[in-house]
């Protein structure tokens, strides 16, 4: 019965050691934000412990993956966790995706007079028509001009949707044993993330600097850098992972069969793929 | 060499297990795991209950008496968030972990590190929160549910209050994970879904709705900590936001959250009253449909809290009417618990109690639940005590009962030894007469008009508000004898059989109590002689 040798470890020195990272992390974090002194030391400390714990804590899961001490129940414990890991981050988008939709089809029509918004408009802020993009009746940030969908955005699309092609690409090699073509595909994968990168700093530079757009730039400004900021943070992540794939694949791990490791990144890198999809009709083109 | 390691690593199970401090910073084991939670969830019951009687002392009679506003609205904040996601949250999460491995035949939850983390970080986050109460500028105030712009504009403890609550979604998210991923993954042959004791199928759907809605939490937490901090516009009409957005936000949280809270209730009681009414639990499969309904329903039901706040019509139209629908599902409960007890031969031990006051006070809670979703009336009581009084009906009377039920009801599995069952029938009563002299009065307070999260109030509440008072005290103090009972059974007593309960079916009163710490290394086979349920499709 594979059942019977479900591996447990004996003891994690790893989650509490990532338990004190995050309490310095947090406690830092809220402290800069308060302007205390010491914020920004204790942030960057809890997340160099919190760094090294995820340091740790993977190389001892590799080490076990490695040394054979996993059977399939465990693998497929594993999947129901990136899995629904997956689906938490959805649910993290959706709430910014909700405001999105939220501001666009209800609160800012009322805000120019729309449906019971008729006395609010009146009263409150005669003369503010409802359009989108908007700042808002107060004009926050002052003017700015929105990023066009069909330029850049597009562009990072196309990269974006072919990186997912070429990690599929490396995944066909790695199921049939290839192991310089997996390695070639993920390069190309990583570099084309890292292009997708530069394009989206490339332009956050140029919405500061030349159109006006920052996160100040009320309603329409909060919800295009949180959406394409929290996107772009997962996109970091994500070629994190990828960075750290590759190099077990040139290390000679993963086989045929087994390659469960690559393939949560491989699911991690199509969510975010999917999530620009959304960004980009959403956010950019609509 | 699969099974060299397996033996290798069976023979070291024991001999290595680490003593002292170290045995519980570095636990792997369900049980040890589940037991921390349990330790404090206690602990911040106790917590919570002390801002309660704050609360209710200044309430005592009308002015000022004890405390300033500012201290009495911090109190009413962090009551409820200690109490929801320190006291009763852990509670359940820790039960989970004592017991879905036991019930389904499971070595341990699946993924054993985790766990561990998931319950390491709680400490953590609530140093953070009830750090904020120390602070010059004090704790939150403006209720736990944070709405802006009164949330905005209070001192420094929005931050941590935000960053506290990330962890404790942080935590809950992964405590969620390993459950769904245990009960999917590790069943012992043979324990097919529908097999499953009503717990572990109630906590699979909690499971669900924990990992689908957490996140929407710290996404609108997130919201208001940029609005404060980084100049975004997301609550503020000037810029184009809305506040309400943040109430729609929270609220999509919130209402699921409010099922997070009683579904593995429902799952408790279930396992209880068939065990001492001797008989199978009437329509296993009607409960299953109806958990699944309800978890269902909580998605599309969240503006019934915020029916005063301004909403088309056709909207406040639809959540009243989905909200009252959920009536449905929930009376599917209660008469399959009545209908389970009908002709059983009953009898009347602490968890039995527990569970029979819990189907009562529950109920009045739902009724009261009832009326607050009908919009005509809700305009009437939003924000008043008769709030108050029913989600206290459905939290405390509803799940803090059902997981006093749950302890007395496997503490002799856990310990090894019977709890005193006189003091356990002497808790059980004083609780249920005090905490309905503590919270029926509220009803009438709320129909009255009195506010909610107001330190003083016009003179013609003040009998009710007295007796209320009364009320909390002795309820509260009450529940020393319940440390007490638990401390009493840990240290000793009669001792138990594996079976603890002449009606107990089921794979958690197989194996012998305390149950060792590694069960079901080896899995046993589930058939129909063994589980609590006959799958009828399989």
């Amino acid at each position: 019965m594979a059942h019977s040798s479900y591996y447990v470890p004996h003891t994690a020195k790893w989650p509490i050691v990532g338990s004190v990272g995050l309490f310095i992390f947090m406690v830092g974090a809220a402290n800069w934000l308060n302007q205390g002194p010491t914020g920004p030391w204790l942030f960057a400390l809890g997340a160099a412990i919190i760094l090294v714990m995820i340091f740790g804590w993977f190389a001892d899961v590799i080490r076990e993956s490695q040394g054979g001490l996993y059977n399939q129940a465990v693998d497929i414990s594993f999947r129901h966790g990136m899995i629904w890991f997956i689906f938490s981050e959805v649910m993290f988008f959706a709430a910014f995706f909700g405001a999105l939709f939220y501001a666009r089809v209800l609160s800012v029509p009322w805000l120019g007079g729309e449906g019971t918004g008729a006395m609010t408009n009146a009263l409150l802020y005669p003369g503010f028509e409802a359009v989108w993009p908007t700042h808002g009746p107060a004009a926050l940030g002052g003017d700015f001009q929105t990023i066009p969908g069909f330029g850049l955005p597009l562009l990072n699309t196309l990269i974006l949707l072919t990186s997912g092609v070429t990690i599929t690409l490396a995944h066909w090699a790695l199921k049939r044993a290839q192991r310089g073509a997996l390695v070639f595909w993920m390069v190309a994968t990583i570099v084309l993330a890292l292009i997708f990168l530069s394009i989206q700093s490339y332009e956050y530079v140029h919405a500061y600097r030349d159109l006006g757009l920052t996160l100040g730039s009320g309603i329409y400004g909060s919800t295009f850098f949180m959406l394409t900021g929290f996107h772009g943070l997962h996109v970091i992540i994500g070629t994190l992972m990828l960075i750290v794939i590759t190099i077990r694949c040139a290390f000679g791990h993963f086989s045929k069969k087994n390659h469960f490791g690559f393939e949560a990144a491989a699911w991690y890198w199509h969510f975010v793929d999917v999530v620009w999809l959304g960004l980009f009709i959403f956010v950019y083109v609509i | 060499m699969s099974q060299d390691t397996t033996a290798h690593h069976d023979d070291h199970h024991d001999a290595h297990h680490p003593t002292g401090l170290a045995r519980w910073l570095f636990s792997t084991n369900h049980k040890e795991i589940g037991t921390m939670y349990l330790v404090f969830s206690l602990a911040m019951f106790l917590v919570g209950g002390a801002m309660a009687l704050i609360i209710r002392a200044e309430l005592f009679a009308p002015g000022l008496q004890l405390v300033n506003p500012e201290f009495f609205n911090q109190m009413t904040t962090m009551h409820a968030l200690v109490m929801i996601f320190g006291a009763v949250m852990p509670a359940f999460v820790g039960l989970a972990n004592w017991m879905v491995p036991l019930m389904i035949g499971a070595p341990d939850m699946a993924l054993p590190r985790m766990n561990n983390w998931s319950f390491w970080i709680l400490p953590f986050a609530f140093t953070l929160l009830l750090a904020t109460l120390f602070m010059p500028s004090g704790g939150p105030s403006s209720g736990w549910t944070l709405y802006p712009p009164l949330s905005l504009q209070g001192g420094n403890s929005l931050a941590f209050v935000i960053l506290a609550i990330h962890l404790m979604g942080i935590s809950s998210i992964m405590g969620a994970i390993n459950i769904i991923a245990t009960i999917l993954n590790m069943r012992a042959p043979g324990m097919t879904l529908l097999r499953m004791p009503l717990f572990v199928w109630t906590w699979l759907i909690t499971a669900f709705l924990l990992i689908a809605v957490m996140p929407v939490l710290a996404g609108a937490v997130t919201m208001l900590l940029t609005d404060r901090f980084f100049g975004t516009s997301f609550f503020n009409a000037a810029g184009g936001g809305d506040p309400v957005l943040y109430q729609h936000i929270f609220w999509f949280f919130g209402h699921p959250e409010v099922y997070i809270l009683i579904l593995p209730a429902f799952g408790i009681v279930s396992e209880i009253i068939p065990t001492f009414s001797r008989k199978q639990l009437f329509g296993y499969t009607s409960m299953v449909y109806a958990t699944a309904s309800i978890a269902f329903l909580s998605f599309i039901v969240w503006a019934h809290h915020m029916f005063t706040v301004g909403m088309p019509l056709g909207a406040m139209l639809f959540f009243m009417y989905a909200t009252m629908v959920i009536a449905v599902p929930t009376g599917v409960k209660i008469f399959n618990w009545v209908a389970t007890m009908w002709r059983g031969s009953m009898t009347f031990e602490t968890p039995m109690l527990f569970a029979l006051g819990f189907v009562v006070l529950f109920t009045i809670g739902g009724l009261s639940g009832l009326m607050l979703a009908i919009v005509p009336a809700n305009f009437q009581y939003h924000d008043t005590y008769f709030v108050v009084a029913h989600f206290h009906y459905v939290l405390v009377t509803g799940a803090v009962f059902a997981i006093m039920a749950a302890v007395y009801y496997w503490l002799p599995k856990w310990t090894g030894h019977m709890y005193n069952e006189k003091l356990g029938k002497i808790h059980f009563w004083w609780s249920t007469i005090w905490v309905n002299v503590l919270f029926f009065p509220q009803h009438y307070l709320g129909l009255a008009g009195m506010p909610r999260r107001i330190p003083d109030y016009a003179v013609q509440f003040a009998e009710f508000n007295m007796i209320s008072t009364i009320g909390g005290f002795m309820y509260g103090f009450g529940q020393l004898l319940f440390v007490y009972i638990i401390w009493q059974c840990v240290r000793g007593g009669e001792k138990a059989t594996a079976q603890v309960w002449e009606g107990a079916r089921g794979l958690e009163w197989t194996v012998p109590s305390p149950a060792p710490l590694h069960t079901f290394d080896t899995p046993p086979l589930v058939d129909d002689s063994v589980a609590v349920h006959k799958d009828t499709l399989a």
